[in-house]
């Protein structure tokens, strides 16, 4: 893959729009209320779930944001590595496209600048459904600028103090910082400005084999840069089951990406303009000469600066701590999304804001242990999971045994070259219940919400088999489990 | 080989070559065996074990004379236990664990190795297995002295390093190993033979700490505890008759290992059948992927299709890695659970593909995707000791069951199971 520039406007519209959607240049914070019922601490996806739903009952809410409005999920997670593999994946398929009877050029072009601006106008258009402008149309006060708590019941911004009935924190959490030397000094980038490169590396090294790294590995490899991707496990995504993880290994390989598994990496240094990657794998001392290093070695809560102690919040390395209710240790403050949640993805950070509003304002007792969560890591085959891993109903007694459909054998998969992965269906033993699911497949993002589905009526195996899916459809592959498990306890 | 042999007498003949690689590969003054038959090859300790394990079946077969054998097995004992056993990098062992490859001649480790549990674990089945069989005086006597004494020196707790599972390899230069053992795989016999010792066995825990990755599945229409590479699916029962006894999981899901093996090769036959990846040759009567050679690290295209092959690595099926490569010998060692399967699909690649099995013995890999220089097919080069050391054993098993027999009786081995929480079948008797 050639990487070329020819078209290189930097789309001005869009990075306005963006601009004046979440945070606006003119901004002017509003006169504060006496007291608010609701202060927001943070405007990213909890926090502004938590401002519309509180909103929607009729309470008065105060938003505060340190920086832009949209939070890691807009403007260095989900959506901007999206975009990103979505580019990839359509040079992966260009490059396969002659198994499918189908010439593509000599040479593919990958125009990087056109490929940045197409991922500022998406950025930009998602931004409007949780712009300033809606987000004020809907009744929410909003306040730009650093704040702290000052006390049990208020929030300092400078001279400005806001007085609440109830407060969340929503901080998010962002990139772990190294933790070996030399790596600030050569130079590094994480998943808040590696989407800001000029141009795409020739050479990539990524730190890291867990969801984002392993994403943005292949998908930088796609694109055509070489990428070193450096895992201290055995296996790329430790809270997956291995036939996932070996699969993804597998299917990095084929793209090419140098997989380095059980190596350490123990320093960094700068030679000329390039940047070394110094790694251990056991006895053996190795090097990887990259010209960006990309850091993905997970996510600290962004707490630092919030003067929890004033309020009376309790916090630790692992974030704000909360009761089963989403309450701290401050009665009136509660937490929701990633400064808490110990899943920091940006479902989890809704349905946490939801919960906390439920709880703060409608006497519910929502639990957040019960929130079932669909995650994906978005490869290609994705990885989903929902609902219990077999060694976690193991540890607990529960004997499950798991229904596996292979997307080999799935008539859809076969036509769409897409046969990759995997459905599996974990059902305890003695019924017909499910209580968890593994997918890999090139759309298992989509397919794990059936399960999720499923699992969440109360849909047992049986039942499942009986529901008639399109066909030919990928989805197929789970009713083929269901019908597996029906053969099994046939009489 | 003639193709009008009656089974038996095919069996019989493949197994009496496959034993040949110990004749001609075996050190005599040491007892170290060459991991391959390759110029310069430096011996395997697993196929040492393999070797003791083979020479009682070489005396009940004629094939060796019983003080003979009981001589060299005499040898290769006294060279463990002389042998350097210290944290040198040079030595030969640590701890009684050894160092998966030595020197053929001075027996010091090469390659800068691991010191393997695994491969140790095997090179003791084989030592037990010796001094189970020779039961009479004089060298015999000092046969099960030594065996005894090296299986007792064997520090298994060491190797948990304070967790509950075992890491899978210690090297002087940097520690210990964790290569992630999650699932079922071949190491059944570690946690046996370690939790059976009586010196300084591993914790009540360590079994079930491993077998808590367990998952049982069913797949391809057969309920299975899935381990991709078919090795993994025989290594222990070359040793151990697994024939109706059952842990805990085995319990709870309604099956046994010897079942499970079972289920495993019905998996891989009807992989072959479905062959999803289209490799040539693939079918129900041609199977067996499994760790052995390769054709080496490549991409290219075959057919219009992108194939991406690899060197000596461990492959599985159905998740892969698989890249058209069968290990010949697989589907006759097989023979204990599935003897139709074993015969059928082995009568049919020596009729289809003789070359597999050059002086009668199998080589370690075959891939018909691939073609080689001849345009049949790329074949691996000599012979694998693993590869022999567990098809004489497997034969064996499925004639006269003389290796189960022997470690039947193997007291470290019944306490093993027992500790591991094996009940049933003949370990109840």
């Amino acid at each position: 893959m050639r990487s070329t520039n020819i078209a290189p406007e930097l789309n001005k519209a869009d990075r306005a729009a963006l601009r004046h959607r979440v945070r606006p240049d003119d901004w002017k914070n509003p006169k504060p209320r006496e007291i608010y019922d609701l202060v927001v601490v943070g405007g990213g996806p909890a926090g502004i779930e938590v401002a519309q739903c509180a909103r929607r009952l009729g309470v008065t809410v105060a938003l505060v944001e340190r920086k832009e409005l949209g939070g890691n999920s807009l403007n260095a997670g989900s959506i901007p590595s999206n975009t990103l593999i979505h580019s990839a994946r359509l040079c992966a398929q260009m490059r396969d496209a002659e198994a499918f009877a189908v010439s593509t050029p000599a040479e593919l072009k990958l125009d990087f600048t056109a490929l940045k601006s197409r991922l500022m106008r998406v950025r930009a258009r998602i931004a409007e459904y949780h712009s300033v402008d809606r987000l004020r149309h809907e009744g929410v006060e909003i306040f730009f600028g650093d704040a702290c708590f000052s006390g049990p019941d208020t929030v300092a911004m400078g001279p400005t103090t806001l007085r609440f009935r109830k407060a969340v924190v929503a901080t998010g959490a962002r990139p772990r910082p190294p933790t070996f030397p030399g790596l600030v000094e050569a130079g590094y980038r994480t998943s808040t400005d590696i989407f800001d490169i000029p141009e795409l590396p020739e050479r990539l090294a990524v730190i890291g084999g867990g969801p984002l790294g392993c994403e943005l590995a292949q998908a930088f490899r796609r694109l055509g840069s070489q990428v070193t991707i450096l895992q201290n496990d055995p296996k790329f995504l430790p809270r997956e089951e291995r036939d996932a993880a070996e699969l993804l290994s597998q299917s990095m390989a084929r793209d090419g990406v140098d997989i380095m598994l059980n190596t350490t990496v123990v320093g960094a240094h700068a030679e000329g303009s390039a940047k070394i990657v110094e790694a251990q794998n056991y006895d053996r001392k190795l090097t990887v000469s990259a010209d960006e290093i990309l850091l993905s070695i997970g996510r600290i809560p962004n707490v630092e600066s919030l003067k929890l102690k004033a309020a009376g919040i309790d916090c630790d390395g692992e974030g704000v701590k909360v009761d089963d209710f989403l309450r701290t240790a401050n009665a009136r403050i509660y937490a929701a999304g990633d400064v808490c949640m110990s899943h920091k993805f940006t479902n989890v950070a809704w349905a946490s804001a939801r919960m906390v509003v439920a709880n703060a304002f409608e006497a519910k007792e929502l639990r957040h242990q019960e929130l079932m969560i669909p995650w994906c890591t978005f490869c290609d085959p994705e990885i989903a999971h929902v609902g219990i891993q077999v060694w976690d109903a193991r540890e607990k007694s529960i004997p499950v045994k798991t229904y596996t459909v292979m997307m080999q054998d799935v008539d859809r998969a076969i036509t769409d070259g897409q046969d990759d992965g995997f459905v599996k269906l974990h059902v305890e033993e003695g019924t017909d219940r499910i209580l968890g699911a593994t997918i890999v497949a090139t759309r298992a993002s989509e397919l794990i919400n059936e399960v999720s589905v499923v699992i969440s009526a109360g849909i047992g195996m049986r039942a499942l088999a009986g529901v008639l899916h399109t066909y030919p459809a990928q989805s197929e592959a789970i009713r083929l489990a269901a019908l597996a498990y029906v053969r099994d306890h046939a009489e | 080989m003639p193709d009008d042999l009656a089974d038996d007498a095919l069996v019989d003949r493949l197994q009496r070559s496959a034993f040949g690689y110990f004749e001609k590969y075996a050190n005599p003054e040491n007892g170290l065996v060459a991991d391959t038959s390759r110029e310069g090859s430096p011996c395997s300790i697993a196929v040492v074990g393999f070797a003791l394990s083979c020479y009682p079946i070489a005396v009940e077969n004629g094939w060796m004379s019983r003080q003979n054998a009981a001589a060299l097995t005499l040898r290769t004992l006294q060279f463990f236990r002389d042998s350097a056993q210290s944290e040198r990098p040079d030595a030969t062992g640590f701890k009684g664990f050894y160092y998966h490859f030595l020197d053929m001649k001075t027996g010091r480790r090469v390659w800068q190795c691991e010191l393997s549990l695994i491969d140790t674990t095997l090179l003791l089945a084989g030592m037990l297995t010796a001094a189970c069989y020779f039961d009479g005086g004089g060298a015999e006597a000092k046969i099960r002295e030594l065996a005894d004494r090296l299986y007792r020196r064997v520090d298994w707790r060491w190797a948990q390093e304070g967790f509950e599972t075992v890491a899978q390899g210690w090297k002087p230069e940097c520690g210990f190993l964790h290569y992630g053992w999650e699932g079922y795989n071949e190491a059944t016999i570690l946690y046996i033979l370690g939790r059976g010792s009586p010196t300084h066995p591993l914790t009540a825990k360590s079994f079930g700490g491993w077998t808590m990755t367990y998952q049982w599945e069913n797949l391809l229409g057969s309920d299975v505890l899935y381990s991709g590479p078919l090795f993994t699916h025989l290594f222990s029962h070359a040793w151990i008759d697994f024939r109706g006894i059952q842990d805990a999981f085995m319990r709870q899901s309604g099956s046994d290992y010897w079942e499970n093996t079972k289920a495993a090769i019905a998996l891989h036959r009807e992989y072959g059948a479905r062959n999803p990846n289209g490799y040539e040759g693939y079918g129900r009567d041609f199977w067996g992927i499994t760790a052995g050679d390769g054709p080496g690290y490549r991409d290219m295209r075959v057919d219009g299709r992108d194939r991406r092959f690899f060197g000596y690595m461990s492959r599985g099926a159905p998740y892969g890695p698989d890249d058209g490569t069968i290990a010949p010998w697989a589907m006759l060692a097989t023979l204990p659970f599935a003897r139709d399967a074993a015969l059928s699909g082995t009568r049919q690649l020596l009729a289809s593909y003789p070359r597999v099995c050059r002086d009668d013995r199998f080589c370690s890999g075959f891939n018909l995707t691939l073609p080689g220089d001849d345009g049949g097919g790329w074949l691996s080069e000599g012979w694998y000791g693993l590869d022999q050391g567990l098809l004489v054993m497997m034969l064996e098993n499925a004639r006269s069951g003389l290796n189960w027999k022997l470690l039947r009786d193997c007291p470290y081995v019944v306490s093993g199971l027992k500790r591991a929480g094996f009940e049933g079948g003949w370990l109840s008797q």
